[in-house]
């Protein structure tokens, strides 16, 4: 099988299929090859960009956060790529979402509500979530289900009535008789998208009578993030007709439904842009001459395949995704086998505070400004191999809420210099 | 002030073992533990229900006492063990004359023992080492420090005890040369610990006291102004994702460290090591230790070297030995238990020490503390804890039809009521629906609710009831599920503080698995607490995950001080009003 593009994109979450979205805006021709399921299924569906700058009161999100992106340690991707990168990458995810997300009209954050009550700083987030921001004005109802256990609606009411300006209460209604005592959200999702009978009244309207009783003046109504994957808008169009107010959901954890839709627009983002993708390949290793990387190697069913192409973008993810991994001895990247600074001894990887400065939150790459990961001496590992999304280290992207802006700003600049180079031959 | 015959201190499974005794044989006993039941040795360690081989060669009294125990706990508290059986296996390093003299130890000691060939051997265990030449069969067993220990304490409550857990001794009361009942300090009153609830101090009379403090028997008996050497020594156990054997697996060697490997529930536990400390609150958990069982076991069981382990954790033994006796090395101080009359040794009549010794025969040493005092107080009913059994192991055959009513897939079925026992059916007997909380370990929302009725806001004693947070996870995914089971019950604050309490216990051991899938496991679980849920940052000024001032902040709204019009408010013109049948005012 002879595999060639001009761009080779690793790895199918935000960072990598913005890196794809870029690199196809210049006009090469790109693929994407992703090892699984991407981890955006499992992520909340929100974008941060930067909502609690390092040094900064920990407790106290930020409003403006492009203007604490000069502040930033020198080391930081942010500080890497700049504001304006942020600002493309950004811009790239509105053209590639639409109308399904919101925030595009200002710089500032915006607070989301959380599944366990507490609000987030955010850049940009599902139409579906918008009425639910702290400050959008008016009493809230959210309801949860008495087996859907991540969202204790009552108890999550009790604690943002402390930080909203309106009046929240929360209410526990019973799941339909007809699911059984495990049904997650996508059995809901799955029910409203197909407006499924429920006791004999469709899903849709089911759910409207329910709340109904339940609306005692609320001006809206918050749900966990269940209103169907393939027709959330309709769903809450339905809703909002039938009981006259707005209706939002709530970002959660997996499984996360507002996580499976954004990773279906991108997809279709991606096969609009003509990015051919690769899906349950994982890459194992690579290939290089003098200084330029010529393959990734794929493994298909135990043998590897390598994939060839002009320039590269690691976009594998972090801890998490599998982009980086440990052993007892030592951290490494595993498809390129890119330096990953880490302490000798794994106790110090850790700080002893569940939420204290973890050295393994920053593990990762150490990109150039071209986002080229490095050698210790700073000289680019390879050429035409660059880094994008949470494979690349050096901030806290957890603490700061900043993991998903640095995925659009580093994959809108590693996509689109690969592009670049690709079709110019420049590098 | 209260007054009782006995107080029990210390809410381990001697402690427990004692109160079930005392409260059988009809005596007013009150139980005081400083923290939850378990939390000295008897929740740190590994599980492991003694055959007495291990001391078949060195200690023939103590193995005997351990077989005796063995088959009792078999009987008593079926649904706590698990008859895995043992295997002594033999490396071609190992010594032949031992292996030969462990063989005849167990039979003089009425250990069954047999000896099976490294094929036979592998044939049952297939990831055992290859050239492990043969092995002893013996009736090792695991069983659940946890919940044997809980079922002893609901033992004695239901024979009239009081057991009151966050209730530290803060002084022993002496009077005229005689020690006459404790002082303790209530994290949060009586009963169940409350987080923020108010604690309070107690002063209980007795006629006597027992000290079933185990390694911190020495301050105790501070107190009291007497002198218990204790010599504690810590041991490390780490704790595999999976059970890589289902039979207890021990190293046939004299003495050592890193030896032996546990099944238990899901998981397999590597143990140990065996080195003194000067304080059982405070001692390092050392790196080489978890590095050193690993390396060590993977001789046995080589698939260990690269498996994953999801957390390690240390105890410390309660060893103890007569003041002249002076050994040198731990590993050689007796693992024999001592009964300290205090009246005889120390001339202060009111207390009775009981130290050393193991959990396999914790029920004996129960026994001989409760014999002992029943002699002190006039009373002469006998002890029948070795024919009763505990609560969950009554009606063993009634159990199996019973669990298909509940409308629990089956996996979750056979797991509940491996814990719940014959209690299972009062448990899961609920009209509502009954969700599983706990993936990893099946554990549903009626039996975590069972827990909580004990556990007061304490999540770790549901944990130790129930094992949800204990497997893959370690609580990624349901700690904040078990803390909203809290609500209404108990307010926003309290609850925080509870699920912060759980996440932080969990994070102390899972610290020490930080490579490989655990690494990118916890890595997960650090995303999804701090990026999706924002436990770690909080705006909200309660109780939230990270705020070291959390508590002071309970009564202040800090949330005020967030000024929300510096934020987004949502997009400008209304568009997101599709459908609605009129849009009102109130849009920013």
């Amino acid at each position: 099988m002879a595999i060639r593009e001009d761009v080779l994109v690793v790895g199918g979450g935000l960072a990598g299929a913005t890196a794809a979205l870029a690199a196809a805006e210049t006009g090469a021709t790109v693929r994407l090859v992703s090892a699984a399921e991407s981890t955006l299924r499992h992520a909340s569906g929100v974008v941060d960009v930067l909502g609690y700058p390092p040094g900064r009161d920990p407790n106290r999100p930020v409003a403006t956060p492009f203007e604490s992106v000069a502040d930033l340690p020198p080391t930081h991707p942010y500080s890497l790529v700049g504001a304006d990168a942020i600002r493309d990458g950004l811009a790239l995810f509105d053209r590639a979402v639409g109308d399904r997300y919101r925030g595009g009209h200002t710089d500032r954050n915006a607070l989301v509500p959380t599944q366990t009550g507490t609000v987030k700083p955010t850049a940009r987030y599902p139409t579906t979530v918008a009425p639910g921001l702290a400050g959008a004005g008016g009493d809230v109802l959210l309801v949860g289900f008495e087996t859907l256990l991540d969202f204790d609606a009552p108890l999550a009411a009790s604690h943002l009535d402390r930080v909203y300006d309106a009046d929240v209460r929360g209410v526990t209604l019973q799941s339909p008789s007809a699911f059984d005592a495990d049904a997650d959200a996508t059995r809901f999702a799955r029910a409203l998208d197909a407006d499924e009978p429920l006791d004999g009244t469709p899903a849709r309207e089911a759910l409207a009578a329910a709340v109904d009783r339940h609306l005692d003046g609320a001006d809206r109504v918050g749900l966990p993030a269940i209103l169907g994957r393939e027709d959330a808008p309709a769903v809450r169009a339905t809703l909002q007709s039938r009981l006259g107010v707005d209706v939002f959901e709530v970002p959660g954890g997996p499984p996360s439904l507002l996580g499976l839709r954004l990773d279906d627009r991108l997809t279709e983002a991606l096969d609009a842009a003509g990015v051919r993708i690769t899906t349950g390949r994982r890459a194992v290793g690579h290939e290089a001459e003098e200084g330029r990387v010529t393959a990734a190697l794929v493994d298909h069913a135990g043998s590897t395949v390598p994939y060839h192409a002009a320039e590269f973008v690691l976009a594998t993810g972090g801890l998490v995704g599998g982009g980086v991994e440990a052993d007892r001895d030592g951290v490494r990247e595993p498809v390129f086998d890119c330096r990953v600074p880490h302490p000798d001894d794994r106790y110090d990887w850790f700080e002893d505070e569940p939420f204290g400065e973890h050295a393994f939150a920053r593990f990762g790459v150490v990109p150039d400004r071209h986002l080229r990961p490095t050698e210790a001496d700073g000289d680019p590992t390879y050429e035409n191999l660059r880094a994008a999304g949470a494979v690349v280290g050096g901030a806290d992207v957890a603490a700061e809420k900043s993991a998903s802006g640095v995925s659009l700003a580093t994959g809108a600049v590693a996509g689109r210099a690969a592009g670049t180079n690709a079709t110019q031959g420049a590098n | 002030m209260t007054d009782t015959e006995v107080v029990v201190v210390g809410g381990g499974s001697t402690g427990c073992g004692v109160a079930r005794d005392l409260a059988m044989r009809g005596v007013d006993v009150t139980l005081v533990e400083r923290g939850k039941l378990t939390d000295g040795t008897t929740g740190r360690m590994h599980g492991l229900l003694h055959s007495g081989a291990r001391y078949a060669v060195s200690d023939q009294s103590s193995a005997r006492e351990c077989i005796r125990e063995n088959r009792v706990l078999r009987e008593i508290a079926g649904h706590c063990v698990e008859e895995t059986g043992g295997l002594f296996v033999k490396r071609p390093e190992d010594s032949e004359e031992y292996f030969r003299r462990k063989l005849a130890a167990c039979r003089e000691c009425s250990i069954p023992a047999e000896v099976r060939s490294g094929a036979e051997i592998r044939a049952e265990e297939p990831y055992l080492a290859d050239d492990v030449e043969k092995a002893i069969a013996v009736p090792d067993g695991a069983v659940d420090p946890f919940r044997l220990c809980v079922a002893n304490a609901v033992a004695a409550e239901n024979h009239g005890a009081r057991i009151e857990t966050h209730a530290e001794v803060t002084d022993v009361l002496v009077e005229d040369g005689a020690v006459v009942g404790v002082e303790v300090r209530h994290a949060s009153g009586s009963g169940p610990k409350v987080h923020g609830r108010a604690g309070e101090t107690e002063t209980i009379r007795a006629d006597h006291v027992v000290n079933a403090t185990g390694a911190w028997a020495g301050e105790v008996g501070a107190m009291a102004g007497v002198d218990v050497a204790v010599r504690p020594s810590k041991g490390v156990m780490t704790i595999m994702n999976v059970r890589q054997v289902d039979t207890v697996i021990n190293r046939c060697r004299p003495k050592g460290d890193a030896d032996i490997v546990v099944p238990h529930e899901t998981t397999a536990i590597l143990g140990t090591t065996d080195e003194e400390v000067d304080d059982p609150d405070d001692y390092p958990e050392e790196r080489w230790e978890v590095d050193l069982v690993i390396d060590e076991l993977a001789e046995l069981v080589p698939e260990l070297a690269a498996a994953r382990t999801v957390r390690s954790f240390w105890g410390v033994r309660p060893l103890y030995e007569p003041p002249e006796t002076a050994t040198d090395d731990p590993t050689d101080i007796t693992r024999d238990f001592f009964l300290l009359d205090h009246a005889e040794r120390d001339d202060r009549p009111g207390l009775t020490t009981i130290v050393g010794g193991k959990f396999t025969t914790y029920r004996l040493m129960a026994e001989r503390v409760t014999d002992r005092v029943c002699d002190l107080l006039g009373v002469d009913a006998a002890c029948e804890t070795a024919e009763v059994p505990l609560p969950g192991s009554e009606n063993p055959a009634a159990l199996d039809a019973q669990m298909e009513r509940y409308g629990l897939r089956s996996p979750v079925a056979r797991r509940s009521r491996q814990r719940l026992g014959s209690r299972a059916d009062d448990v899961l007997d609920t009209d509502a629906p009954n969700p599983v909380v706990c993936e990893c370990e099946a554990v549903t929302r009626a039996e975590v609710r069972d827990a909580l009725s004990d556990a007061g806001t304490d999540l770790n004693a549901v944990r130790i009831r129930t094992r949800a947070s204990m497997g893959n996870c370690q609580g990624a995914f349901c700690a904040h599920r078990l803390a909203a089971e809290l609500h209404p019950d108990h307010d926003d604050a309290t609850v925080r503080t509870a699920l912060d309490d759980l996440y932080a216990e969990r994070w102390k051991g899972e610290r020490h698995a930080l490579w490989g899938t655990q690494l990118s496991q916890g890595a997960l679980r650090h995303f999804l607490h701090a990026t999706t849920l924002n436990r770690d940052r909080d705006p909200v000024g309660v109780a939230g995950g990270g705020r070291a001032d959390a508590a002071s902040n309970a009564e202040s709204d800090a949330g005020d001080d967030l000024d929300l019009d510096a934020f987004d408010h949502g997009p400008p013109d209304g568009e997101l009003r599709e459908g609605r049948a009129e849009v009102t005012d109130g849009d920013p």
